[in-house]
């Protein structure tokens, strides 16, 4: 078994708001990151899928479909976005750093053939990463 | 659905590497420039990973100030700035970093409730980093 990671970036807006909550909660718990109008970050994704080498190509999975799909299924749709608005996946769950590697998993799990996904990681800042393995 | 957050703080200590178990050519020989008496420093990075069930509610394996407050209160506030050598959980064993990594493993281990501790990653330099997940593993 062979793993290989595919690095992309992404900038996009966000905030964190449950309508659940008072405002007061809202402001308690999620702090600055409650301001309605948003705060952006630049993201960066690395996407690890897992498989064996193909004989024939030497390849685990071909880089250039890989980079497709992740374009097709992640960059389009989040990049430069304002997450809690245009992205419906963030219409009714809170676009933490959390949710959107969730999200950028199941965007992903689907629509690789050869190879299997085995990890998203997000990085919301350099400092400030999550990893997603699909796990329930 | 469980997923694995990570954070990394950046703190400045010194240390020196001797150790009373072995003799002053023994200690030169195997520590080499660490040996040097006075010590030296290095600006650690220390890489903390939790995990756990992603809230519902609030999107979070757990809210990151709790992370931030409990790591500057009992790893930063402890190490930052400190000569390691000085410190009591240094009497004994000497301050390399695999010794401070399983340090700072414990303490988040024993005293953080809000997430699982899945690992410490503590960088030396660029170059060396160390990692501790607990014993046997």
């Amino acid at each position: 078994m062979v793993y290989l990671t595919r690095k992309a970036e992404f900038s996009a807006s966000h905030y964190y708001h449950n309508p659940e909550f008072s405002a007061e909660e809202n402001r308690r718990i999620f702090g600055k990151c409650n301001n309605p109008n948003g705060h952006g970050h630049n993201y960066t994704l690395e996407v690890t899928v897992k498989g064996e080498i193909d004989p024939r190509s030497g390849f685990v999975v071909d880089l250039k479909e890989l980079k497709e799909i992740m374009h097709r299924e992640v960059l389009d749709a989040m990049d430069h976005r304002f997450l809690n608005k245009e992205v419906p996946e963030f219409l009714h769950r809170i676009p933490t750093t959390e949710n959107i590697a969730i999200a950028i998993w199941q965007r992903l799990a689907a629509k690789l053939a050869a190879a299997k996904l085995h990890r998203v990681r997000v990085y919301e800042t350099p400092d400030l990463f999550v990893d997603f393995y699909g796990e329930a | 659905m469980k997923a694995h957050l990570s954070r990394r703080y950046l703190f400045s200590a010194s240390h020196r590497l001797h150790s009373d178990r072995m003799s002053d050519d023994e200690n030169q020989a195997i520590y080499g420039k660490c040996n040097n008496p006075y010590g030296h420093g290095h600006n650690y990075i220390v890489e903390v990973t939790v995990s756990g069930q992603v809230d519902e509610r609030t999107g979070m394996v757990c809210n990151l100030t709790d992370l931030d407050g409990f790591i500057q209160q009992e790893v930063l506030a402890r190490y930052d700035h400190e000569n390691l050598n000085t410190l009591k959980e240094f009497a004994q064993d000497v301050p390399t970093t695999e010794n401070l990594c399983i340090q700072i493993y414990e303490i988040v281990q024993r005293g953080f409730p809000h997430a699982h501790l899945e690992r410490i990653r503590l960088e030396e330099t660029m170059m060396n980093s160390f990692e501790y997940a607990g014993e046997g593993s």
